[in-house]
């Protein structure tokens, strides 16, 4: 005998590896048994082949690869005795699964133990069949499982039935042929047949819809009957579990009638005796008995039941959710989620129960109930409700916070009526679970603040109030830094004090510690911080007194580590400095609001003569910033499908159109924020156009390379927007110039003719009189279609002007090929790493069907390598086509040579 | 539909997973690691339910071993817990009081019972004395082919002596 397989015996081994002390002696074992194995499989040895294979299946549960041994269940398999088969089969299901090409090899196998007239042989196949067989297989063998449907031995039928299920769920095409042999299942008296069959005939209802007439109009009455039969039937020893005779059968056959009741009123009808037998009946004192008015109660709402039938349902579930044991509030909790949609009243009742349940201490229990209680906000109950999860906030555990806060946000935003219980309810999360709030929700807080002037000085009291108690929750901190620097007079001076408010005095060195701390505190990251550094900044303006403190402070972040905080110090710093031009633009600009209109223009113009319009940037940078649009954001959040704070409270009609004329009489969409920002002293708010990717993100100055989610994609309004703010993102973005100290503003006024060279260009790029040169020198290039499917088509123009050759402006045109209209549609472009690019706003999101008109959009491609790679792009459409969602995507690699 | 079985001991070690869903070895590590750390550290009076990857898992703990289940979403719960009791009572009955031992060393019987009570992740059989009874036929048929195979054994041995 082979001294390696050396004869240790199963049992042997597994005591070995028991008494291993550590893991590294487990190993030693495992490896020492796998060694003794691979070499009896490399000689062939026969007598120990199951025994190995015993061995291999143990190690397997222990985690250690055993593929080496696949084989040798096949050759198990192949041999004649019962005993090697029964291990073979075994081997087979737990070393392999389907996606192993090994598999196959067994098919041939299959199919003769299929066919083998000892019927443990042809069970073991069964099995191994329904456990794991492929789709391949299932196709191959099917033939054999629906002949042995037909058997007589009732261990093989239950088997072979339980095998269908699983060849129709790997080939649902095969569903046809099971659906006779599945019928007459239901016939037989044996439970474990029956129970098959039932199964069988269930998930022939889920893949085939003629399978669900069929069996709809075969098979209710005898169902009925069977129900009928097994609810009556007196004590059977064999099925009985605590008094209740084969509680599995109830539960199958109860889960069939669902999917033969639903819709259809005369099967329906035809249950509903009998459901109301079994809802009555049975026992609830035990699980089983539970475990079937589940099924049973879910049977009712599923089918067209009678009202009757459904008040008893709902009752049940009534009785499930107060009583004691968890297992079956959550199940009561599940199913009323489900009953909402049949009878919302009736659910209603049960609030305060649901809402304890949130309160519960098990994990499973809240989460259910959470979800129950987000259903069941409607418009009259919201306020106790947000109030109670709310309290409740303040006392859960640390973990369920997070899902906690989402819900409370998404309830207050999506139910609140007036912006005061809107704004109160915020203040109360962040101040509670201000660091699970996720960001998209303060912004979304911010734009509603910065909508609602009369609230602003209650908004900045109240935050500034609960900054002095929750300093450690990020998202007040920031949403307060943000407030204080935009209203910090109306916090010193108590503008528009509410009702309800208490009165208190603040004074403006106090609102500078406020800020000053968010800055210093150990626990504030970057965002937080650069937020409080441009706080500070809008505040060394609007308190004069504080302005030689708040250039201390900034100029000690001066050295900071984190570059983002260290550019924002050093160009404040110089901003501060020239605090006094600063002051004299400012007189400049009250004087220009006085003037109003018609010399605005003049008065404009004679500043950029004086000045320059560095100066003028920064100034207008301190103002308080536009108001935001909320329309647009709230239209831009991810999924925004709910309602939130109905358009109506949004802000007032864009008024840019107007001002956009202003400085240099030019006007062109993509300067607009810019010339929205110069233009700050006219006294109705201009409102920024149509929502760019991040505009928020940047206005509020946390544009930090890290955040920013724009991607591959970022647009040249907000750039241009973060120019202005000088807040900019990553260098690459803005060009190196950008990263430089801030010049002064005679170089900047000396250099305002010049190309490119000083930052003040950037900040000007926007405005075309200055830079652009005239058209008829830009180089020619064909437009090509880069884009086709049956739906959509897609034209790039291209424009380039010869002073900059890396720059390519190309403007897509969107055109439908479709008969339907599209909407939602969103297009996305990705270029190599040596291209930069800029995607403007498009003019749209609808596209009207058969070509009836077209979307455009530009985007701004700066190819690095100019010259050595050509232009390449892959571009993503998503779209709403017949409301669904689609998506296309290609690559464009045909573009004109030179670009 | 059933997903998976899973026995985890008290200390984390497994003791039977049976998979009537597709998941790659490497998926099946993944799966039982993660649901080990979930069960194993869930309070005594909680619910027998969690959820966990869209999928619910039921459990339910005998003396030191967990029995898990991971079933749909739309399953019944309740009947998951009736068919783990239904499964511990028939390696009750076979094994004579079982305990964790019971199913190391004789592993194997587990998934032959396993297999008897579950097939393509559904309930195959309600009566316990019929799995029994086909369990005992089928461990019978191994005796008399050991039998046979010993006796031949023995024939030839002696025949050569």
């Amino acid at each position: 005998m082979n001294p390696f397989s050396s004869g240790t015996r199963l049992r042997d081994m597994i005591r070995a590896i028991r008494a291993c002390k550590t893991a590294a002696e487990e190993r030693a074992v495992v490896r020492k048994e796998c060694a003794a194995i691979r070499a009896a499989i490399s000689e062939n040895d026969q007598d120990y082949r199951h025994r190995n294979l015993a061995k291999l299946m143990f190690i397997h549960m222990l985690g250690y690869p055993t593929h080496f041994g696949q084989m040798e269940c096949l050759k198990l398999i192949a041999s004649a005795g019962f005993p090697e088969k029964r291990i073979g089969y075994l081997g087979l299901m737990l070393l392999l699964d389907e996606r192993q090409e090994v598999l196959m090899l067994v098919t041939n196998s299959l199919k003769q133990d299929l066919n083998h007239s000892n019927q443990y042989i042809v069970g073991l196949a069964l099995c191994a069949l329904g456990n794991i067989c492929s789709a391949e297989m299932a196709r191959d063998l099917a033939p054999e499982v629906e002949r042995l449907l037909h058997g007589r031995d009732p261990n093989i039928k239950k088997k072979a039935a339980l095998c269908s299920i699983r060849i129709i769920r790997k080939v649902p095409d095969l569903a046809e042929n099971f659906m006779g042999p599945a019928a007459s299942l239901l016939k037989e008296k044996h439970h474990g047949v029956l129970i098959a069959g039932v199964q069988l005939c269930t998930d022939l209802c889920k893949a085939n819809t003629d399978a669900l007439e069929y069996l709809r109009k075969n098979c209710t009455e005898g169902l009925v009957r069977i129900l009928k039969d097994v609810s009556n039937s007196p004590y059977a020893p064999e099925y009985d579990i605590a008094g209740i005779t084969d509680p599995f059968l109830h539960i199958r056959v109860l889960r069939l009638m669902r999917m033969l009741g639903q819709e259809d009123a005369d099967s329906s009808e035809y249950m509903n005796d009998i459901l109301a037998q079994v809802a009555t009946k049975t026992e609830s004192n035990k699980n089983v008995g539970n475990a079937i008015l589940y099924e049973c109660v879910e049977t009712i709402m599923g089918i067209e039941a009678t009202s009757g039938l459904r008040v008893l349902a709902i009752n049940i579930l009534g009785r499930f959710l107060s009583n004691r044991d968890n297992n079956i509030r959550y199940v009561a909790l599940n199913m009323l989620m489900k009953a909402i949609t049949v009878d919302a009243q009736a659910v209603q009742r049960h609030r305060t129960t649901i809402l304890e349940c949130v309160k519960d201490s098990d994990a499973s229990i809240r989460k259910r109930a959470l979800e129950l209680v987000f259903l069941l906000v409607n418009d009259g109950n919201v306020k106790p409700l947000a109030k109670e999860l709310i309290d409740y906030l303040e006392v859960s555990d640390q973990e369920f916070k997070g899902d906690l806060t989402a819900k409370i946000c998404s309830i207050v935003e999506k139910f609140s009526q007036e912006k005061l219980w809107y704004i109160d309810q915020m203040f109360k999360v962040l101040s509670l679970a201000g660091n699970y709030v996720k960001d998209d929700v303060w912004h979304a807080l911010i734009v509603v603040i910065s909508n609602a002037p009369d609230l602003q000085g209650y908004s900045v009291r109240s935050l500034y109030r609960a900054l002095q108690t929750s300093y450690e929750q990020e998202s007040l901190v920031r949403v307060a830094v943000w407030c204080i620097g935009e209203y910090g007079e109306m916090l010193v001076n108590n503008v528009g004090v509410l009702e309800v408010e208490e009165p208190m005095t603040v004074t403006e060195s106090d609102a500078v510690d406020a800020v000053e701390l968010a800055l210093k505190r150990h626990s504030s990251d970057m965002t937080t911080r650069a937020m409080s550094l441009i706080a500070l900044l809008k505040l060394s303006s609007r308190f004069t007194p504080t302005s030689e403190r708040i250039k201390e402070i900034v100029t000690q972040h001066k050295g900071s580590v984190a570059l983002e905080l260290q550019q924002r110090s050093i160009e404040f710093n110089s901003i501060i400095q020239r605090h006094q031009n600063i002051k004299w633009v400012t007189d400049l600009l009250v004087v220009n609001n006085i003037a109003r209109h018609p010399l605005k223009i003049l008065v404009v113009e004679s500043m950029h003569l004086l000045l320059g319009c560095w100066c003028m940037c920064r100034s207008s940078l301190v103002e308080r910033m536009p108001v935001l649009d909320e329309a647009a954001y709230l239209g831009k959040r991810a999924g925004s499908s709910q309602p939130t704070l109905s358009a109506e409270k949004s802000s007032k009609p864009t008024t840019s159109a107007a001002s956009l004329k202003l400085p240099n009489g030019v006007a062109k969409p993509p300067a607009a924020p810019l010339v929205d920002l110069l233009d700050l002293s006219s006294d109705d708010a201009p409102v920024l156009p149509s929502a760019p990717n991040d505009f928020l993100n940047d206005l509020l100055g946390i544009g930090l390379p890290n955040s920013s989610s724009s991607g591959a994609a970022p647009s040249t309004t907000t750039d241009l927007l973060m120019d202005l703010l000088s807040i900019g993102t990553s260098p690459a973005q803005n060009g190196p110039s950008d990263s430089n100290v801030v010049p002064s503003s005679a170089k900047a006024a000396e250099s305002k003719p010049a190309p490119v060279t000083a930052p003040v260009m950037d900040l000007l790029d926007g405005l075309p009189s200055n830079a652009s040169p005239p058209r008829d020198e830009n180089l020619v290039y064909p437009t090509i279609t880069a884009f086709e499917s049956s739906t959509l088509k897609i034209a790039f123009s291209f424009e380039k002007q010869p002073e900059k050759p890396q720059v390519t402006l190309i403007s897509a045109t969107f055109t439908n090929l479709s008969s339907s209209t599209l909407t939602n549609f969103i297009f996305q472009a990705a270029v190599p790493k040596f291209v930069q690019l800029h995607l403007d706003p498009a003019s749209s999101s609808t596209l009207p069907a058969n070509g009836n008109g077209t979307i455009t959009q530009s985007l701004r491609v700066t190819n690095t390598q100019h010259g050595q790679k050509p232009l390449a792009m892959r571009v993503r459409m998503a779209y709403k086509f017949n409301d669904e969602d689609k998506l296309e995507q290609g690559q464009i690699s045909n573009f004109p040579p030179g670009l | 539909m059933i997903n998976f079985v899973l026995l985890i001991s008290r200390q984390g070690k497994v003791r039977l997973t049976k998979w009537y869903s597709t998941y790659s070895q490497k998926e099946r590590t993944k799966v039982i690691r993660e649901l080990s750390g979930v069960i194993l550290s869930r309070g005594p009076k909680l619910c027998n339910f969690v959820e966990w990857r869209g999928y619910k898992v039921v459990y339910r703990r005998y003396a030191s071993l967990y029995f898990c289940m991971c079933i749909d979403p739309d399953d019944n719960e309740l009947e998951i817990l009736e068919i783990i009791h239904h499964f511990v009572e028939i390696l009750d009955r076979y094994f004579g009081s079982v305990c964790e031992l019971d199913l190391i060393f004789n592993f194997h019987k587990a998934y032959y019972i396993l297999d008897e009570i579950l097939l393509a992740g559904e309930l195959q059989e309600s009566s316990k004395k019929t799995v029994a009874r086909l369990i005992a036929a089928q461990d019978s048929l191994v005796e008399t082919a050991k039998e046979q195979a010993s006796s031949i054994s023995n024939i030839i041995a002696q025949a050569t002596k």
